[in-house]
């Protein structure tokens, strides 16, 4: 068993994160989440850190205050993230750089952090999150897929260079779930790209969780590298 | 200041010594070379010991830094080049913290 129940979750003031924030203190983890706002709910055993998590000054201080509270963490869910549906011709830079500080400068971040508080225990977990419209090469989401893929590849290098500290690094690749992520997207649109799943329904949040804690899972440790995507994408 | 950089680095350096094996342990001096010609570090021992050394500046002066550097693999310009470059680059970036 891992010397350390500590969880470390990204995103956690609603949606999904918020969930399995919920979902794993339930479990008997200790829970730290963080989002740009404060999360708005109190659990025992969960404490909150209020950052951007591209923000590297205020990443690092996050995990030395973690580190002096907890000692070492145990698991790592990069569940922060932004999307924007647009067609290329009408998104602005800004818009690009936005969602790939969150996606993929925050992940990063998150990753090397948490892997020095994991590292000296030889035992950790990180999962990332992907998404299904990486592989379906969705119209109008260049960006938001582009920022995935950077973060599937990340994962895949990571669990390279982590493998010698016992650290797996693994993605889960949702579907669309009905969360403030979606919330702008138009409903034929959504239609469709439900039509491209094998399994043609919406995700939901017990989805995402069931494929964190397989990754989780201490018997996992021979499993890395590797993105499940939902829905059958 | 400086004096104790180099306490902190010297504590990481006993830290890191009890995983490298016996021909591969660092001495306790500024001018100790870590990495590149005539040091004793490989890449992954560079890392060992640069986690130990941000955990021991955070814990003597209570002010995380991250070591990552683009020139880290450098020849000629790495911070991790000795012992005392690495001070140096300490001394900056708790400076830069401080002012920041």
């Amino acid at each position: 068993m891992p010397e350390s129940n500590v969880i470390v979750i990204t995103g956690t003031r609603k949606g999904i994160g918020q969930y399995l924030a919920q979902y794993y203190v339930e479990k008997g983890h200790c829970v730290v989440g963080c989002s740009r706002e404060p999360a708005g709910y109190d659990l025992e055993g969960y404490s909150h850190y209020t950052l951007d998590v591209s923000n590297e000054r205020d990443v690092v201080k996050m995990f030395s205050d973690v580190r002096k509270r907890f000692g070492a963490i145990y698991g790592l869910v990069n569940n922060a993230g932004i999307a924007s549906m647009n067609h290329s011709l009408l998104t602005p830079l800004k818009t690009v750089q936005r969602i790939f500080d969150t996606n993929v400068m925050g992940t990063f971040l998150f990753c090397r952090e948490a892997a020095k508080l994991m590292r000296p225990a030889k035992c950790g977990r990180i999962i990332n999150f992907a998404t299904v419209a990486t592989p379906f090469k969705l119209e109008g989401e260049a960006a938001y897929a582009s920022s995935k893929a950077a973060v599937v590849s990340l994962t895949e290098i990571l669990a390279r260079e982590y493998a010698e500290y016992g650290i797996t690094v693994n993605a889960v690749g949702p579907t669309p779930v009905q969360t403030d992520l979606i919330r702008s997207v138009p409903k034929d649109k959504m239609s469709r790209l439900i039509d491209r799943q094998a399994i043609k329904r919406f995700g939901e949040f017990r989805d995402v969780s069931n494929a964190v804690d397989f990754f989780l899972n201490p018997q996992s440790d021979f499993v890395t590298g590797q993105v499940i995507y939902l829905g059958g994408a | 200041m400086r004096d104790r950089i180099l306490e902190a680095i010297f504590r990481a350096i006993d830290d890191a010594n009890d995983s490298f094996a016996p021909a591969d342990r660092l001495a306790k001096s500024a001018e100790t070379v870590l990495y590149g010609p005539g040091g004793n570090l490989d890449s992954l021992g560079l890392v060992t010991l640069v986690l130990s050394v941000e955990r021991e500046v955070d814990d003597e002066f209570g002010t995380p830094v991250s070591l990552a550097d683009e020139k880290a693999m450098s020849q000629k310009t790495s911070p991790f080049r000795n012992v005392g470059t690495l001070a140096d680059y300490i001394e900056v970036l708790l400076t830069e913290n401080a002012n920041a």
